[in-house]
């Protein structure tokens, strides 16, 4: 089916792929068809009827107008999309369809951006002919995120398409027949998937609308301006819309090779934290503990000289994985400048004990679309729906096409596709690797050797390692193989060196490349920034690597620097976090919101802009760089956070701190890395001390980051915050066997504690999706502040057991 | 991927040998047994009459989800066909159904009088049951018997060329 064959649309001549529907080939051509079912990345369905052309093949004219959508098209076939026939077709299809339709545009969110207004403009009549009563279809909730007003649906299912085929989820349904049949979920349940909100971009009419968007604005009034999402390391290609200072809403960007056609609905929905109320407007000082306006010069005067004044071995920078490219790499040099090597943005990572032989770029390790193709994918340590919703599609596609997934993970997803899951503790999360290394007859070195050597693979490991190895072999070509790829689950591990360890043999061993799936928007763009203690920009090794975040915990340092992060949520282990701020004795916090625990341990807090405030640069899980421009001035007194990072270079006397705009910035870091460097290759082999194997605590904490409280932002959307995801809220999820074992049980509230630490409420949940020996208790979330490490001993009991002088 | 070239299958967290009861699975099973394994879901209108008929001619919400975890098929699939065909009713039926045609054919040779004689001596109106629970008047598209319109069907059984009277015959037969 891949005969080029030549057809005539509308008289001109076009190339067309035997197969292909003619609405592809005239889209293709910019011919415009007129459509309301069909959608490029959707099955066809040919139900709205009004593509409707005349065609003629091999000189014989079809009978009747056919749908383009579904009309494959052959050599010499001629199409007219605007022959008498033809538009008398859509007209009467228009009229039809408008029959039902109401005529409340002057109060319907998609007036002005309607694909029915704009087709009824060119093809329907000015009058009605029909007398009878429209119909009036009751409305849904379909939760927080997406506005429902069902009369106004004409059935063009492509909601239901997207349900069935790109989220794995059927959530809507056409439910009854002719003048009954209706969208809906039958019985009233919130639309909860990941992806849903693409809904909204797909309905051609009103009857899907953003909600937190209802009634804000006309799509007339705005200016979209082109950015790139903040959160998730996939890097969607968003638009921002803007009316007077404020982004109204976030549209998706078409971009194959990054986002396809969607967005997440954290990418769509974050824009509300943009207004929170805690926004930090101006800068603040902290005197005699109350907090005070200052104007900049003084605030910025006051932070140099304390940073002057500094031990710059006894000051840490800590940079959030969505700052900037420009901010990390102007964080560093200044940090460097005044001789601290101190700086990280791995927040959320456990054990730096592999530092010394993690590559130094390491990135996802091949395209984001090659994932859709990569006939065997082994997810280690990821909650992939909720790190990276976009690249869990990619994923699906490729598992859908008969492509393994398997995961290893401290408990079993909810995936929309077919995928082996080995779950275990985070200990028995080693043994499955080992397992699967061992099923590949690898040959360990070092640390792993009695670690592999003892393992005894199971059948599953065993096919596990099986289809890997075979994704190479059998493919024929160089470029297919499979794929080991490292999450966010895995770096809160507390043996991240082990693991990292291990998939690398494995994926040595299989010829499966290792990749990471990078924490944040821009987490592959801080490495290359030299935004990490062991590596200059462009990922240069430096000689004498400085404090990791890991170390800094333990380094009672005497100064730091916050940058776009709150201590309490986003690091590891907050209360140690919280503790290294509290015993520091300068604490400047440069962010965007006023949260809490910054006002708590700062001395002085900056603003600085948000993402849709500043230009500046992402780099994507791929290497992608891409670039963007402030779509809004930041509100009061704040600064973008690389005019801020100026003018202290200036202050401090830092050469080479006279950048004229952030692209120069940009241009400086692009000329320190000439060849794309990125490389997953460790540096040398994991290091020859024993692995340690501690007894195996009776409980561990897993504690997954979940998908709407991964950063400041996020946190603050409160659309997203009332969209209930299974498993987000905080809460002790236990497998119900453990917590019989436990003697607690379903919704009783119990004492959590890590460490001997002070202990906090929380209430049980039942979960089999969590395994023995596992209490997950999400990260991230109001409530987790209190606690340790994601994942570590914990300790459960029943409230009655309170001891003396806690208050739980 | 599509609809047409794969269906999408859910796995229900459920026991399938807890659903129904042993017979019905099995008559469930002869008609799954028809198609493709990766089609089972087609066996989904014959499930629905089996267990539609189990339990006294109508179908709950339960029993609906109850066939989505048999057949792995998402529930709104199933919620579109048992609400797309006019044979299966989510509300309490009647004991008997008298199902009149009133597609074009019947129409024109007289299913409205047949359904107003039967609305008028009975006390109910179409998709009502009457107060003793014996039968259900629901009126209904094509049954596909035109050439002896009109059509009436009484519960598993046609019936054609009916006058007031001899439908009246009908009912009266029913217990």
């Amino acid at each position: 089916m891949t005969d080029k064959i030549t057809i005539e649309i509308d008289g001109r001549v076009c190339d067309a792929v035997a197969g292909e529907m003619i609405i592809a080939v005239a889209d293709r051509e910019g011919i415009h068809i007129p459509r309301f079912c069909y959608h490029k990345k959707l099955s066809i369905a040919a139900n709205c009827r009004m593509c409707l052309v005349e065609a003629e093949q091999g000189g014989r004219p079809f009978p009747k107008p056919v749908p383009a959508c579904a009309t494959p098209v052959g050599e010499g076939m001629r199409v007219l999309t605007r022959s008498p026939k033809a538009i008398d077709a859509q007209q009467g299809t228009m009229e039809f369809l408008l029959i039902n339709h109401p005529l409340d545009c002057p109060i319907c969110d998609q007036g002005g951006e309607c694909e029915l207004q704009d087709v009824a403009m060119g093809y329907g009549g000015d009058v009605s002919r029909f007398t009878e009563r429209k119909r009036v279809v009751k409305d849904e909730d379909l939760g927080p995120l997406i506005a429902t007003e069902m009369t106004r649906c004409i059935h063009c299912t492509r909601c239901v398409r997207f349900g069935a085929e790109i989220a794995g989820v059927r959530e809507l349904g056409a439910t009854g027949r002719g003048e009954d049949m209706r969208i809906g979920t039958f019985i009233t349940h919130t639309v909860s998937h990941e992806l849903s909100g693409n809904i909204i971009d797909l309905c051609p009419v009103g009857a899907l609308t953003s909600k937190p968007y209802r009634f804000k604005a006309r799509a007339w009034e705005l200016t979209a301006v082109d950015s790139i999402a903040p959160h998730d390391a996939v890097g969607a290609n968003v638009r921002l819309h803007v009316r007077s200072g404020e982004v109204m809403r976030v549209h998706p960007r078409d971009n194959e090779a990054v986002n396809e056609t969607w967005i997440s609905d954290r990418d769509r929905f974050s824009y509300a934290g943009l207004q929170a109320a805690d926004r930090l407007t101006t800068p603040l000082m902290k005197r005699d503990g109350v907090w005070q306006e200052v104007p900049w010069q003084e605030a910025l005067t006051s932070v140099a000289e304390r940073l002057k004044g500094a031990d710059p071995a006894r000051t840490g920078w800590l940079l959030a994985p969505q700052a900037t490219l420009e901010e990390c790499y102007l964080a560093q040099r200044l940090a460097r400048g005044l001789g601290c090597a101190n700086i990280d943005h791995r927040l959320r990572q456990a054990d730096f004990s592999g530092d010394a032989s993690d590559p130094l770029l390491p990135w996802l390790g091949r395209p984001i679309a090659a994932l859709e193709t990569t006939p065997a994918i082994l997810l280690i340590g990821t909650d992939i729906r909720q790190e990276q919703p976009l690249l869990a599609h990619r994923i699906r596609k490729a598992a859908l096409t008969g492509s393994l997934v398997a995961c290893v993970n401290p408990f079993s997803l909810t995936l929309t596709h077919p995928a082996e899951q080995l779950v275990g503790t985070p200990a028995e999360m080693l043994d499955h690797l080992a397992g699967i290394a061992r099923a590949l007859n690898a040959k360990p070195t070092g640390v792993l050797k009695t670690l592999v050597a003892a393992s005894d693979p199971t059948p599953e490991q065993e096919a596990i390692a099986t289809r890997l190895k075979d994704a190479k072999t059998d493919a024929g070509e160089e470029d297919v193989s499979g794929a080991v790829l490292l999450g966010a689950l895995a770096a809160a591990h507390p043996d991240y060196r082990l693991i990292k360890a291990l998939a690398w043999l494995i994926a040595d061993t299989a010829g499966a490349p290792l990749g990471y799936l990078p924490a944040a928007a821009n987490s592959v763009g801080a490495h290359l920034a030299g935004a990490v203690p062991y590596g200059r920009p462009g990922g240069e090794a430096v000689d004498e690597p400085g404090l990791s975040v890991g170390a800094m915990l333990e380094a009672s340092l005497e100064t730091l620097v916050l940058w776009g992060i709150e201590p309490d949520r986003d690091l590891n282990d907050p209360r140690r976090a919280m503790r290294m701020c509290d015993a520091a004795s300068f604490v400047v916090a440069c962010s965007a919101f006023r949260a809490p625990s910054l006002e708590a341990v700062a001395d002085v807090m900056l603003p600085i802009a948000s993402f849709a405030e500043t230009s500046g640069t992402f780099v994507n899980a791929s290497g992608l760089w891409q670039s963007f421009q402030g779509a809004i001035a930041p509100p009061g007194e704040a600064r973008p956070g690389w005019k801020v990072l100026r003018v202290l270079g200036n202050l401090l006397d830092q050469p080479g701190f006279d950048y004229r705009d952030a692209r120069q910035v940009r241009d400086e870091l692009a000329a320190c890395c000439q060849e794309p460097p990125f490389d997953n290759h460790p540096r040398r082999a994991a290091g020859g001390s024993k692995a340690k194997r501690a007894a195996a605590p009776k409980l561990m904490r897993v504690g997954p980051v979940p998908i709407y409280a991964t950063d400041p932002l996020v946190r603050r959307a409160p659309a997203l915050q009332s969209t209930p995801i299974p498993g987000a809220a905080f809460g002790v999820y236990l497998h119900p066997a453990q917590a019989q074992a436990l003697g607690v049980e379903a919704t009783q509230s119990v004492l959590v504690s890590q460490d001997g630490d002070e202990a906090v409420a929380a209430t049980v949940v039942l979960d089999d999706a969590v395994p023995m020996g596992c209490a997950r208790i999400p990260a991230g979330v109001s409530g987790s502040e209190r606690l340790g490490a994601q994942m570590g001993p914990v300790e459960i009991r029943a409230t009655g057991d309170l001891q003396p002088g806690e208050t739980g | 991927m599509s609809f047409r070239t794969a269906p999408l299958a859910v796995i229900h967290d459920r026991d399938k040998a807890s659903l129904f009861t042993p017979e019905i699975r099995a008559e469930i099973e002869t008609w799954i047994a028809k198609y493709p394994t990766e089609w089972k879901q087609s066996a989904v209108m014959p499930a629905l009459t089996i267990v539609q008929e189990a339990n006294g001619g109508w179908l709950t919400r339960e029993l609906m989800d109850d066939v989505a975890a048999y057949l792995d098929m998402p529930e709104v699939s199933v919620y579109e066909v048992a609400t797309f065909y006019g044979m299966y009713d989510l509300e309490p039926q009647g004991r008997h159904k008298v199902c009149v045609c009133n597609s074009i054919s019947c129409m024109l040779l007289g299913s409205e009088e047949l359904i107003e004689h039967v609305e008028q001596k009975y006390g109910v109106r179409v998709g009502e049951t009457t107060p003793d629970g014996r039968l259900t008047l629901k009126e209904v598209e094509c049954l596909g018997a035109c050439r002896h319109a009109p059509a009436v069907l009484v519960d598993q059984t046609y019936h054609e060329n009916l006058s007031p009277q001899a439908l009246d015959r009908l009912i009266d037969e029913l217990e």
